[in-house]
């Protein structure tokens, strides 16, 4: 038995299910990370002693090209499957994934060099959001990259027999990788440079 | 493979590059702008206007939003609408000086 309305549309709606699907779960992100910010607010303006600029500007500049580039990359690697080439998919998707490790390798430096001064979440209100808000995006980050490394590599054989439903599939971890993307980009400005 | 949403991607690429090309200096622009004297309010408000503007161009160009069916809006405008309204619980309880009075 074959899942309705993976690649045909609804007729009521003008849309597969998975979009609406994808949608739906990145507004209850929204909330997530939402509630996240909002607890920033609050804090910062309630603070007599807050940190400004204690983190790696060069590094988070870096860091935000990282993820754009990686955005585009993977809107890229859906163009390829949807212009209907798949040497260029792989090549995509696999600099989207590769990406994606330089963005964790880089956070992975700037923590232990806030541990290395002993500072930690523990230390200051303002380490105890940047930890939870990038540590909350960075556990995004991975998973977004498991994703996107399955479709790479085992997930790529559905290509073979259903390319349209693969290249929707892509398409959904893409809104996925976006959204990961978005996030950083207040994430960024929020954090590093107010 | 439909020749017409080949023939839609291929127009596309040339935007995606723009794009690309439009985040970057966006960057480039909010760090060069966190470093003038403006002020708490005046730094927080070019950095979320900036920010927004960048927001838009990967929501609505990379995420497709600019071309999406009416259901996708419904489902972010519901979700906008309890943003707005955590954002405005917030904002409402920094205002409240009942425990500063007592204080007193």
């Amino acid at each position: 038995m074959e899942i309705p309305y993976t690649v045909q549309p609804r007729l009521d709606t003008g849309l597969f299910n998975a979009k609406i699907g994808i949608w739906l779960f990145l507004a209850s992100e929204v909330m997530l990370f939402g509630a996240l910010f909002s607890a920033y607010v609050l804090l910062r303006v309630g603070s007599t002693d807050w940190l400004h600029q204690v983190l790696s500007i060069p590094l988070g500049t870096i860091n935000t090209v990282v993820l754009i580039t990686s955005s585009i990359t993977m809107v890229m690697a859906w163009a390829s499957l949807k212009l209907d080439r798949f040497h260029s998919f792989k090549l995509y998707l696999g600099a989207t994934i590769l990406l994606g490790l330089v963005f964790l390798i880089i956070k992975g430096f700037e923590y232990s060099d806030k541990f290395a001064h002993h500072h930690y979440p523990s230390t200051h209100i303002y380490y105890a959001l940047y930890f939870t808000l990038t540590g909350l995006h960075a556990l995004h980050v991975l998973g977004g990259m498991l994703v996107n490394s399955y479709f790479w590599g085992p997930g790529s054989r559905l290509w073979n027999h259903a390319p349209e439903r693969f290249t929707n599939r892509i398409e959904m971890a893409g809104l996925f990788w976006h959204f990961v993307d978005l996030v950083w980009i207040f994430l960024f400005p929020v954090l590093y440079l107010l | 493979m439909e020749s017409n949403g080949a023939t839609e991607v291929q127009r596309h690429l040339k935007v995606y590059v723009g794009v690309f090309i439009a985040l970057l200096v966006f960057t480039l622009l909010t760090v060069a702008a966190s470093q003038l004297a403006l002020g708490t309010a005046g730094h927080v408000t070019i950095a979320l206007i900036i920010a927004a503007i960048k927001a838009g161009l990967v929501a609505g160009f990379f995420m497709h939003l600019v071309s999406e069916k009416g259901t996708i809006y419904g489902i972010l405008v519901f979700a906008m609408i309890f943003f707005i309204g955590l954002m405005f619980l917030t904002l409402y309880s920094m205002a409240d000086t009942v425990v500063i009075k007592n204080v007193a």
